[in-house]
């Protein structure tokens, strides 16, 4: 195998390790990451893949050096990663933050365990969705994917490269720790059959290029260091030039754009797998690994007769609003499994806008939700129902 | 997806003693051997070595949605502590299986069909304790026939270092044998018993 970026073929591959094969696949050649449980064996096997495919890889003495040598390497004009879990991930927001501002495509993976703090190192959690939404301060728009088979991790970290380089932005994969360390089948197409996007290269001569004029769809072109245009890359609010410029105008001009670049192509962006909805009275919207437990409820509950549909957010944002609202008004109520105390949760309450209740089935992290939890909770509201 | 088409499998011992890899190569024969799906999962806690650990594989000839095993209908035990904190999830029905040297057993329920073998011994005396999961495998595979002896064979032999290839395969070999053994010796046992 070496020397060979994409590894065409069959495997019995744990998710961290996907990640890795799915991020080489992509193109990415630049790992700059700290190790932590349980992201450890992406940054492991990333170490040895590399410098294989011509990659470089650098252990980094913390994460908050390890996102700013990924964003450097960006600039580079390399395809670059980073991964982490829940402690790392908060020390990295700063720079995440620079990231977006600067609009540089990057992939960050945060295999999730329990929180706060250091928590349940070796376990499983969702409690950083919030934090991959709004970590940073400041206000932007992100694009968060969620795995939940070791297959969408590599699936999924090819589409958060592409979607890095097409809207110019770090994108989190926001796994967790039974997705990273579990263990199946994961096919591995041929390289002519993946596909694959790049930044878009500046149309105009160096004299002509302003770094941040974007096109009519809100992106703007980049050049990487040494392509031959002049660039400046700046986390102070600077205009189409790349300069700071201190004034409420240019505040606007720029938040605005990085806001609409996402909000205007969301349609695009935004990925759900739908089942059942044409019939169903109660939908479960999940993501990530509870959503294998979602999808056997709804089996579970349909062959007991209740219609049950079924969403699964494979982006977990920018979140499928249009989706839920057109939605809401028709069912009897929308249920979330999620491993943390209610954080997407709130964003399904807000699409919902009162017009049908909304339900939490919520583990606050260490296990996954079983699918009986999620039964129970479909069978309440049938009942309900019933008795009304 | 209903539990009947799927065999839930708890593999239990301590971090060192390669718990995770036999789940995985178990996994492995079921996925790319045996044209089955399967699902590994791990338990461990933040020591590396000496802690408790499990690995949780689920074969099914259907989708595999939820992946933790709860309920197993093999279990696998190689540490007193696995069979302690464990015995009491094997399904009536289930099947036993546990290293002799390293694990005591209480009565266990008379509808569970139980084998063990001196895995780790034997490996020792194949030259490397190391490769006491290797000999169980070959074991279990014997005894239980939850993949096909040759598919896991392959599995073993793709998954251990080139360099030990030749010790694992004595090893698996070893386990095998001995299970075959001792479901031929049972049915002898029933042979005689209704003879008589």
């Amino acid at each position: 195998m070496a020397g060979q970026a994409v590894m065409t073929g069959t495997y019995f591959m744990n998710g961290d390790h996907a990640c890795c094969e799915g991020a080489l696949a992509a193109g990415c050649r630049f790992f700059g990451g700290y190790p932590i449980t349980p992201a450890t064996e992406i940054a492991e096997r990333m170490s040895r893949r590399l410098p294989e495919c011509g990659g470089i890889y650098i252990q980094m003495e913390d994460e908050l050096a390890s996102i700013a040598a990924v964003l450097g390497a960006s600039w580079g004009g390399v395809k670059a990663m980073t991964s982490t879990s829940g402690p790392g991930f908060s020390l990295m927001m700063e720079n995440i933050g620079l990231g977006l501002c600067t609009e540089t495509p990057c992939v960050i993976c945060n295999v999730q365990r329990a929180g706060p703090s250091t928590g349940l190192p070796t376990l499983v959690a969702q409690g950083d969705m919030m934090q991959a939404r709004w970590g940073s301060h400041g206000h932007y728009e992100v694009i968060a994917l969620s795995p939940s088979s070791p297959q969408e991790m590599f699936d999924f970290t090819i589409q958060a490269f592409n979607l890095s380089e097409q809207y110019r932005l770090p994108v989190f994969v926001m796994a967790d720790e039974v997705v990273g360390h579990m263990n199946e089948r994961v096919i591995i197409p041929r390289e002519e059959d993946i596909k694959i996007a790049n930044r878009r290269k500046p149309s105009v001569s160096p004299a002509e290029f302003k770094p941040y004029q974007a096109d009519p769809d809100g992106i703007a072109p980049m050049a990487n260091c040494g392509d031959g245009y002049r660039i400046h890359v700046t986390g102070l609010t600077h205009d189409e030039r790349g300069y700071p410029v201190m004034d409420d105008a240019t505040q606007k001009q720029m938040t605005d754009r990085l806001i609409r670049k996402i909000k205007n192509n969301r349609h695009k962006i935004i990925q759900t797998e739908n089942f059942y909805l044409d019939d169903a009275q109660i939908v479960v919207v999940a993501y990530g690994i509870s959503a294998r437990s979602a999808r056997q409820a709804m089996h579970e509950a349909r062959a007991k007769g209740i219609s049950v549909g079924f969403i699964k957010l494979n982006t977990v944002w920018p979140f499928p609003e249009e989706l839920i609202r057109s939605l809401a008004p028709r069912l009897k109520a929308l249920i979330m499994p999620e491993i943390n105390a209610g954080q997407m949760v709130l964003e399904l309450e807000r699409c919902a806008g009162g017009a049908c209740p909304v339900e939490l089935v919520s583990h606050f992290g260490g296990a996954l939700i079983h699918p009986s939890s999620i039964l129970d909770a479909i069978t309440k509201v049938q009942k309900g129902k019933k008795k009304s | 997806m209903t539990l009947n088409q799927e065999k839930h499998i708890l593999v239990t011992g301590f971090g060192g003693q390669g718990i995770i890899m036999a789940g995985d190569i178990l996994g492995k024969a079921a996925t790319i051997y045996d044209g089955k799906n399967a699902t590994m999962t791990q338990n461990y806690g933040p020591e590396a070595r000496g802690g408790a650990c499990s690995s949780q594989v689920i074969i099914s000839t259907g989708d595999i949605l939820f992946p933790s095993v709860s309920e197993p209908q093999v279990l696998v035990c190689m540490s007193q502590e696995g069979y302690t904190k464990n015995i009491k999830s094997l399904r009536r029905g289930g099947t036993f299986i546990w290293d002799t040297d390293l694990v005591k057993t209480r009565k266990p329920d008379a509808t569970w069909k139980t084998y063990h073998i001196p895995a780790t011994r034997f490996a020792e005396e194949l030259g490397n304790t190391m490769m006491a999961n290797i000999v169980m495998l070959g074991f279990v595979a014997a005894v239980e026939g939850l993949v096909q002896i040759d598919a896991l064979r392959k599995a073993v032999l793709e998954s251990v270092p080139p360099n030990t290839k030749d010790n694992n395969a004595k090893a698996f070999d070893r386990g095998c044998e001995y299970g075959e053994a001792i479901l031929k010796g049972r049915a002898k046992q029933e042979e005689s018993r209704d003879q008589a």
